[in-house]
């Protein structure tokens, strides 16, 4: 019977469980993680910052759902892994032998290197605990700042707006997530935000965090500006927790290296989710996702080839949808390039492909509040970002996963002014009738 | 068909419903619950879209909360397949 062992909880190791289970009945399967709630649905804790949802759907499995997957659950921090030996070894110094391990230990958010970032109230939203600890604070708090980029500190900053509190919102740069939007969408979701009340500080970095009494009081910004608050929620980005993988000499990089079958540099070691870092066909290099779609797939393959079914992961041009300042947004492919001074390295719901854009060629179209933006290679479409109606989004996503050549109506799409919704609207019915 | 034709479409898409089924689309959903929670009859719709299977369940209202409220756009009704349906 074959022991097998996984490293956290989250949708990479759920699903590498359940690719386990379906293909080898017996062999044993244990699940550990240093997470006292176990498995749930890590960008869901947005929702419940806003109120959106409460605390209990947060888990999408059942106890049912877990005893039919037959596996032993274990709540404890592993600190080492000794592969000769097939050993893991626990905090607490027990050890545990496997024949197969998986590393899905996802990221975790960097820590803001100012003064004053140990004072309670410096917060970050990564976890449960992390989200029910900012719910606590927000009940005795009138102000909150909210440094960083990406999703995570758009949605602190909606959370702390639905909640009512006054919300500053620093930008390094002169707009928002400017590596992945362009300035027409920064703007989109900035108007939005104002709208909303919260305040957006252009050009503004923090300095120093003020506390009294070991709490946070205020900020002061680089430019001597002074700011009364209560919370200081951090979001500039997050780190692969690659720890484990490090001090037992398996091949990292910015992530745990992997190989197609998510193996890594260990014949018996593997690593999936946000951890990883996958080879990309498409650009030939080797790339960190915070994606859950891509973790749970990793996670799938994983498992299958620890279970001896040979499977290769073939990752497709990313793509996440989320909400930014309450407008869907589904972005796709690579559409931008260079970095986002308010982020360092990758943010969560993040993919490094999206800025790996080549001399491609932009179309853009807003109406209103909806936004199109498609980026356009020789034959292909390399990526398109789509704010508000997403009507088109489902197209365009296979439109870019799966390579269509795009040669029929590249032309019309380059003419100013082009209809680009109804050029793409049209292509995709054509395509569907033949 | 053009771009207001699809876009109106999709506004009407929920008075326009009289069957049909809630289908999702796995890849684009996060878990996060919001379409269980607003479930009517708690029909637990995320675990649908964990598995990749419709909505058949008899008891379906069809009432398009679940497919109103996804944050994400991973629910949509079967039958009314945009691009089949319109002229
Ligand atoms: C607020 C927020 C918003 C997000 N928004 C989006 C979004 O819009 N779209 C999107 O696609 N993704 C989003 N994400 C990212 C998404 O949640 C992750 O990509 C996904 O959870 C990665 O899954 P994973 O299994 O690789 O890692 P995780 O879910 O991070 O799980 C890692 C597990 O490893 C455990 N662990 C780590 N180290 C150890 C150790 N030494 N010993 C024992 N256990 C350990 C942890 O306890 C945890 O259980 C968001 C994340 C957050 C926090």
């Amino acid at each position: 019977m074959r022991r097998y062992v996984i490293i956290g909880s989250g949708a990479a190791g759920i699903a590498a469980s359940e690719a386990i289970r379906n293909h080898d009945a017996s062999g044993e399967i244990l699940l550990i993680t240093d997470d006292p709630h176990g498995y749930y649905s890590r960008p869901g804790l947005a929702y419940y910052l806003t109120g959106e949802i409460d605390e209990r759907m947060l888990f999408p499995f059942s106890e049912q759902d877990f005893r039919r997957l037959n596996l032993r659950r274990i709540t404890a921090q592993v600190a080492r892994i000794h592969p000769e030996a097939h050993r893991i070894e626990m905090h607490t110094g027990a050890q545990l032998p496997y024949d197969r391990l998986l590393i899905a230990t996802g990221a975790a958010a960097v820590r803001a290197d100012v003064p004053g970032s140990d004072l309670a109230g410096v917060v970050k939203l990564d976890s449960l605990e992390d989200t029910r600890h900012i719910l606590n604070l927000i009940r005795r708090a009138r102000s909150a700042v909210v440094v960083g980029g990406g999703i995570t500190a758009l949605e602190l900053v909606e959370g702390m707006r639905a909640r009512n509190l006054r919300t500053h919102y620093f930008l390094r740069g002169d707009r928002y997530w400017s590596n992945v939007l362009d300035a027409a969408e920064s703007k989109i979701v900035e108007h939005r935000l104002q709208e909303e009340g919260v305040q957006i500080h252009y050009n503004t970095e923090l300095a120093e965090i003020l506390g009294k009494n070991g709490r946070v009081a205020g900020v002061r910004t680089k430019d001597g500006r002074l700011i009364e608050c209560q919370i200081v929620a951090i979001a500039i980005g997050v780190q692969p927790r690659k720890q484990l993988a490090q001090t037992s000499d398996l091949k990292v990089d910015k992530g745990i290296l992997v190989d197609q079958y998510m193996r890594t540099s260990h014949e018996d070691i593997f690593a999936a989710g946000d951890v990883a870092q996958v080879y990309d066909p498409l650009s030939g290099k080797s790339v960190v996702d915070s994606l859950w779609g891509p973790a749970r797939d990793q996670g799938s393959a994983a498992g299958l080839n620890m279970a001896g079914i040979t499977t290769p992961y073939s990752r497709l041009a990313p793509f996440n949808v989320t909400r930014l300042a309450h407008l869907t947004t589904t972005i796709i492919g690579t559409v931008n390039k260079g970095r986002d001074d308010d982020l360092l390295g990758i943010a969560r719901g993040d993919s490094e492909t999206w800025r790996n854009l080549p001399d491609a060629i932009a179309a853009q179209a807003n109406f209103d509040v909806n936004s199109l933006r498609l980026l356009l290679g020789k034959q292909h479409l390399l990526g398109a970002v789509v704010m508000g109606d997403q009507t088109l989004s489902r197209p365009l996503t296979r439109i870019v996963i799966e390579r269509v050549d795009i040669t029929p109506i590249r032309e019309q799409i380059l003419q100013p002014g082009a209809p680009l919704g109804d050029l793409v609207a049209d292509f995709w019915s054509q395509l569907h009738k033949s | 068909m053009n771009i207001r034709g699809l876009f109106r479409a999709e506004q009407t898409r929920r008075k326009a419903l009289v069957q049909g089924y809630v289908v999702p689309d796995t890849s684009r959903c996060v878990q996060c619950g919001i379409c269980s929670y607003n479930c009517p009859i708690n029909i637990d719709v995320r675990r649908h879209a964990w598995l990749g299977e419709p909505v058949r369940d008899s008891h379906c209202l069809t009432c398009g909360e679940c497919v109103a409220r996804c944050p994400r756009g991973v629910l949509r009704f079967e039958s009314t397949n945009l691009f089949q349906t319109q002229n």
